[in-house]
């Protein structure tokens, strides 16, 4: 069997290097068509061409070699110059590429090169090769032209001419005069030297002729040796992707073996232990080190895709694409190259598609014919930012806007309140497309809304800016690696549980007795007021099961602090209520085993200090096992002020006090004519019924308290008393409340009719339960007595 | 002459056991373990096996067998499968024994609900049955997690 393992291994050498042949290739094609290209990258092309069918051959693929035979024909004529390079060439250049990469694909596959016909890429190959001019298909008219692209041809063909001499590696001494570390005159003194028979290199007698130092001379052998083809591969070695996983696996026990001989080495005074434990712990920490860096990649391995993705799109929506790159050497973890490559593709062709301007528009917005698109990633703040711009159109919120409306996302009213940034981000809503009409090259139902799930799926976020006009900018920050994430380590129920730090905003702790006033209830759902938005709380011993732990406001609560961890996914801010918040900790993450897979509440388990096992939440899981997201999304689909105004409801402006005891009530500004303090000493008396004089006249006073029978504030004598001023019809009323609370626009639902009286129903306000008072029924019982009262002694005088 | 399997053997309250002995990783005494909350009643919890997380399964519960004495300290048996390791908790620990072929029966068609899908069949030894499971069976959840 060894004959055909041996086989076997030939055909993947064979697969592995025409892979890496052909993309190479790819970038070097669009070389060709952008500059001209050089004659190393003619050179290249054909060379990867020329391995390809003479490997074929041997190995017995007829289609493929046949292809290859035809492709190497053109590209020899194109090196020899006779043949210019247009993009009429470059086409079916990157045809062939295709063809072969199908045909490598179908042979990986199926071990065969498969059915598929090339006779027309054949004819059209060896018709070009004879010089003859082929219709091919890009559809559009290569229209705005092209000066540049006369330019560049003609320099080809400069360029083509001095061929010969330059195929030949540049010499040392030229590199060295190119760069400007020597003077010319200096290696032609070098090489005389050498041609008079000293038995040393160029180089070497540069610098024992002090003319350079030997740095320079081996950056210049670098450089001749970049130059003599390009292979740089010798310093590096290819791996197996599983060997470096089982490699990572090895590690993550060595760094837990080697915590676990830290702590037992702590409580011996074995100096010679202590040292080698040291030394233990540097090494494998370094080792770590070294071993994430393996699965290191540069994000350009992702980026390399795109200047065929956008040309191929640029040439079939008409349009003329620039691509520029700048950190394609920012490195990123294996796993998230892999998983940004989707939603990095599809900003791109949607860049291309939707952002970029028709060469026509372009040119009538004053600006060059030609879009721009710009990759940029760099490193921050332990995070990859990746920014994918271009000089399109921009998107207009207002646009934005109409058709959220229109397709239903939004209420009018609710898409009015949105400002141009919250507009934007619309774009990542689900079942919204901004295309007016859908292409076929975007807009298939994969919408951005995918993209942002996907790119939140590794723990990113993703974020658009855009100015009408000048341009879209879409910001990605993602993890450096998914193996190692910082974390928030608490505990819930006395287990340990760690919080990924990319969901995590701040952190909030109250003593018991703030707590008691901080935290307010809607029915039996707490929310906190932080900074004056209500942030819905969630405790994770209620939503893991654990335990059924009061909250602070709720009868049986201990006297304990609460620790409120503020989490934020899908754009939606909770407050997760732990009993602990341990510290921050670099851990590993690791996979649960299927038995857990259903429970979306966890993330995955890591290994701590002491060698036991926490498991990581899930943010999103969690959220949404608590229904903060439920009910997070409808608010953010419209604010219920606006859901209520949509429905018909009026909103009423309320004042809203403390009447006694606890009680909240609210009655309609409208009502109120002024808001005092009395000194409780012009209080007077008439009858059994209290006054004060009031401009000019006798006003009832009425005890809020009292009149709904609750218990009365202790006031200290020479407190000031609160007053709200009624006046109804003509008839003002000072009713004393305990505390003016806030004025509030709301949409009054009434969620419970008494029997009528002077509280008609109550509602919630601010998450508080709050009675809303009839004023003329209040102003009735007042009447009824004082009026009498009054007309009592309007009698008695006349 | 029949072909002879070795079978690594335990007891779970009154069932004498056996799975493959090349299934068979390894058997721990009790190591620390994390619960996992919302699991499964039969996930005991996480337990950490020299850096490798292991998800331990109490066979009498996934059997649905009465719940273990508290005084009584459980083993743990790590058996290999395709999702990795899973811990199986059994009473206690019984020989690797060697079964003829010919003392297989499949398990009888009184023995209904879930044990009967977990029980591959029977080996009549000369003083006692010995049960096979089913490895890959066993170590899924139990089908009432759709509840969960």
């Amino acid at each position: 069997m060894a004959g055909a393992d041996e086989g076997n291994e030939i055909l993947n050498e064979f697969l592995v290097e025409s892979y890496e042949g052909l993309d190479q290739l790819d970038r070097d094609i669009l070389e060709l068509e952008q500059n001209g290209g050089s004659t190393e990258t003619i050179g290249r092309v054909f060379r990867c061409i020329h391995t390809i069918k003479g490997t074929c051959g041997f190995l017995g693929f007829g289609t493929l070699e046949s292809v290859t035979h035809v492709g190497e024909n053109l590209l020899s004529r194109v090196r020899e110059g006779t043949i210019k390079v247009t993009p009429e060439l470059t086409s079916v250049l990157l045809r062939l590429n295709d063809a072969v990469r199908g045909m490598l694909q179908r042979i990986e596959e199926q071990g065969n090169e498969g059915n598929e016909d090339y006779s027309a890429l054949i004819d059209t190959l060896a018709a070009l090769s004879d010089g003859q001019s082929v219709a091919i298909a890009p559809p559009v008219a290569e229209a705005l032209p092209t000066e540049a692209e006369i330019q560049a041809a003609l320099e080809d063909a400069a360029d083509l001419n001095a061929c010969e001499d330059a195929c030949e590696p540049p010499r040392l001494g030229e590199i060295l005069v190119d760069q400007g570390l020597v003077y010319p005159a200096d290696v032609a003194a070098a090489v005389h030297e050498q041609t008079q028979g000293a038995n040393a290199r160029v180089g070497e007698i540069l610098v024992a002729r002090g003319s350079t130092n030997s740095d320079a001379v081996k950056q210049a052998l670098a450089a001749q040796q970049d130059a003599r083809g390009g292979h740089v591969a010798e310093g590096s070695i290819r791996v197996d992707v599983a060997l470096l996983d089982r490699l990572m696996n090895l590690v993550g026990e060595l760094v837990l073996a080697r915590n676990q001989i830290i702590q037992s080495s702590a409580t011996r005074s074995d100096s010679a232990l202590l040292g080698t434990t040291q030394r233990l712990n540097l090494i494998t920490s370094e080792l770590q080190e070294g071993v994430m860096k393996t699965r290191m990649q540069p994000i350009g391995n992702v980026w390399s895709k795109f200047p065929r993705v956008v040309r191929d799109l640029a040439v079939t929506c008409g349009k003329q694409v620039a691509i520029q790159m700048e950190g394609a050497n920012t490195e990123l973890d294996k796993t998230i190259i892999e998983a940004i490559k989707d939603p990095l593709t599809h900003i791109v062709r949607n860049s291309v598609d939707h952002g970029i301007e028709s060469p026509r528009d372009r040119v009538l917005a004053d600006k060059s014919p030609e879009g721009r698109l710009f990759l940029r990633a760099f490193h921050e703040g332990g995070q990859v930012n990746i920014e994918i711009s271009d000089d399109g159109a921009g998107i207009d919120p207002a646009r934005l806007r109409t058709k959220a409306v229109d397709k239903g996302l939004l209420t009018p009213e609710a898409a009015a309140k949105l400002s141009d940034r919250e507009s934007l981000n619309l774009i990542f809503a689900p079942g919204f497309s901004t295309a007016a009409k859908i292409t076929n090259v975007s807009g298939r139902g994969v919408g951005m809304d995918v993209v942002k799930t996907n790119i939140e799926k590794i723990g990113g976020t993703v974020d658009v800016a855009s100015t009408v006009g000048a341009g879209t900018t879409l910001r990605i920050k993602i993890p450096l690696t998914l193996a190692i994430i910082p974390a928030l380590v608490i505990t819930s129920a006395g287990e340990r549980f760690a919080i990924p730090q990319v969901s995590l905003l701040e952190l909030v702790r109250m003593e018991h007795e703030e707590a008691r006033q901080k935290i307010e209830m809607i029915y039996d759902k707490p929310v906190y007021r932080l900074r004056g938005k209500l942030l819905p709380l969630v405790h994770l011993n209620h939503t893991l099961n654990l335990e059924a732990t009061p909250w602070p406001n709720e009868p049986g609560a201990k006297d304990e602090a609460i620790s409120i961890v503020v989490l934020q996914t899908d754009g939606m801010p909770f407050g997760l209520v732990v009993d602990r918040i341990m510290d921050t900790e670099e851990i590993v993450v690791k996979p649960l085993g299927k038995q857990l897979k259903g429970i979306t509440t966890f993330a995955g388990a890591t290994i701590m200090g002491d060698g036991r096992v926490a498991l990581i939440l899930d943010v999103h899981g969690l959220a949404a096992r608590a229904d903060v997201l439920a009910v997070e999304r409808e608010r953010a689909a419209s604010d219920p002020r606006d859901e209520q105004k949509a429905s018909g409801e009026m909103t009423q402006t309320l004042l809203v006090f403390s009447g006694g005891g606890d009680s909240r009530m609210a009655i309609p500004l409208s009502e109120v004519a002024r808001l005092e303090e009395f000194a409780p000493d012009i209080v007077e008396r008439t009858g059994h019924h209290e006054v004060v004089q009031y401009r000019g006249s006798i006003m009832p006073l009425l005890r809020l308290a009292r009149v709904l029978e609750l218990p009365e504030a202790e006031l200290a004598p020479e407190a000031l008393l609160q007053v709200i001023v009624i006046r109804h019809e003509t008839q003002h009323v000072a009713v004393v409340v305990d505390r003016i609370v806030d004025v509030v626009e709301v949409a009054v639902t009434v969620h419970q009719r008494r029997r009528p009286g002077v509280v008609l129903g109550s509602t919630v306000i601010q998450g508080r339960v709050t009675d809303l008072l009839d004023v003329r029924q209040l102003v009735k019982t007042v009447n009824e007595d004082f009026l009498a009262v009054t007309e009592l002694a309007g009698a008695s005088h006349g | 002459m029949a072909d002879l399997t070795q079978y690594c053997t335990f007891h779970v309250a009154h069932l004498f056991l056996g799975i493959d002995v090349h299934a068979v990783q390894e058997v721990m005494r009790p190591l620390e373990m994390t619960p996992v909350p919302l699991a499964t009643p039969s996930v005991m919890g996480l337990i950490n096996l020299r850096g490798q997380i292991v998800t331990a399964v109490d066979l009498r519960r996934r059997l649905s067998l009465p719940e273990r004495p508290p005084d009584q300290e459980p083993m743990n048996v790590v058996m290999r499968t395709d999702d990795g390791a899973v811990s199986l908790i059994v009473d206690e620990i019984g020989d690797v024994i060697e079964v003829t072929t010919d003392a297989w029966e499949r398990v009888p068609d009184t023995l209904q609900g879930e044990a009967r899908t977990l029980i591959k069949g029977v080996y009549k030894l000369q003083d006692q049955l010995l049960l096979i499971l089913d490895t890959s069976r066993v170590a899924l959840p139990e089908p009432s997690l759709a509840a969960v």
